[in-house]
């Protein structure tokens, strides 16, 4: 049988169950709320947020490349092309852009203007060290990590901090070889 | 504030006259604004599963025993609560809150219900035994859709976290109660369903008594 052709991130996303952006909202800032309170350093919190998101990027990519119908990404370009387009759009409900590759096309940008986590959200003074988005660094860190590509994923632009737009560090650092044999569908 | 101001426009000079930074504040008191009067964005269910998923496993690995961990999940419930009652009570009821017993709890039955999980609670029934007791109840609770609890947790219920909310939006519409959430067996369905215990202190049904 032939492979199903890829979908949209937006034919996924209107086939998924959802739910409102404000319970979602909502809890996600409860969690940090009590991390906050837990941890009292703002840095054991930037920590324990990441390691949530990765927690979640491990489980999470089965179900992408499930709904997704995706085939392999022929390089870095491409995968982020569809991090952003498919993969934020299908859990998220919005889509980044891919920008600011550097020559070797190993780390880029994905830019984010619309982020359902950051409704309501104002960081009070005693937190401005705290990367309150850290979820989904992480999250985007252990779904590339499932997939054979260690990357390091950093905040370079934050809209609570006042920025226009949320900008995301994606730098591949390395592609690790698949280690048991490899069997394509095609 | 200005964006209590039933009108939007009237609530923008306030500012404008007070602020010391009136360009700054507008730009905040719109996307403010914008996000208070929306309120129709989804997000997969997907993704508040893992996410929900997350929150309980850190705080079990913060608590030593089952009671802990609920009244944990119980609190991150409450903040939830706390700020939905603040947000429907302006996005839905024109800035006024319930004052009545039974006009609070149909606002959660219905109301809260509607928008945190895009459908009314499939009952609300007062208790038989007890005059303080109401029961609100749903099949298949949103956050134990995806859960099945290990043998040895017990009666640990996720629902705790609902059961968080509703406090959270009793309390502060000045209801205070006891809620919890419990597992109750259906006939003729594998999965139980799970109901939200609400028990009111001793000076709500006073009041109600009073007001007749």
């Amino acid at each position: 049988m032939a492979p199903a052709a890829p979908k949209s991130g937006d034919a996924i996303f209107a086939s998924v169950d959802r739910v409102n952006a404000e319970l979602f909202t909502l809890t996600y800032g409860a969690i940090v709320r009590q991390l906050l309170t837990d941890l009292e350093e703002v840095d054991e919190v930037n920590k324990q947020l990441d390691q949530m998101g990765y927690n979640i990027g491990v489980r999470l990519v089965d179900e992408f490349l499930a709904k997704s119908n995706v085939s392999r990404c022929v390089d870095f370009r491409e995968t982020a092309e569809v991090i952003a387009k498919v993969g934020f759009k299908m859990f998220l409900g919005v889509t980044a852009s891919v920008t600011n590759w550097d020559t070797e096309g190993t780390t880029c940008s994905l830019i984010m203007e619309d982020n359902p986590l950051v409704d309501f959200v104002e960081l009070p003074d005693t937190c401005q060290g705290l990367h309150y988005c850290n979820i989904l660094s992480g999250v985007v860190r252990g779904a590339l990590e499932m997939v054979s590509m260690k990357t390091e994923v950093t905040w370079l632009r934050d809209m609570l901090k006042g920025d226009d737009v949320f900008e995301l560090q994606v730098k591949l650092l390395k592609q690790i070889p698949e280690e048991y044999p490899y069997k394509d569908d095609e | 504030m200005g964006f209590r101001e039933s009108h939007f426009p009237s609530g923008l000079e306030v500012h404008k006259r007070n602020s010391p930074c009136p360009t700054f504040t507008i730009h905040i008191e719109i996307a403010l604004w914008e996000t208070l009067s929306k309120g129709k964005q989804k997000v997969s269910l997907s993704a508040f599963a893992f996410l929900f998923s997350e929150l309980v496993q850190y705080n079990q690995t913060q608590v030593d025993n089952i009671a802990e961990l609920e009244r944990r999940l119980e609190d991150a419930g409450y903040a939830v609560g706390a700020r939905v009652l603040e947000l429907l009570c302006h996005r839905e009821k024109g800035n006024r809150r319930e004052t009545r017993l039974l006009g609070i709890l149909s606002f959660i039955h219905s109301t809260v219900w509607k928008v945190l999980f895009g459908k009314v609670a499939d009952s609300l029934e007062k208790g038989t035994e007890h005059e303080d007791e109401y029961m609100n109840s749903e099949k298949e609770l949103l956050v134990n859709r995806f859960i099945s609890i290990p043998k040895d947790m017990g009666a640990f219920n996720c629902g705790a976290f609902v059961a968080g909310i509703v406090k959270g939006v009793l309390d502060n519409a000045g209801f205070p109660a006891v809620v919890t959430a419990h597992f109750v067996p259906v006939d003729g369905q594998q999965r139980p369903r799970t109901t939200i215990l609400i028990k009111f202190v001793e000076e709500v049904l006073l009041r109600e008594a009073r007001l007749g």
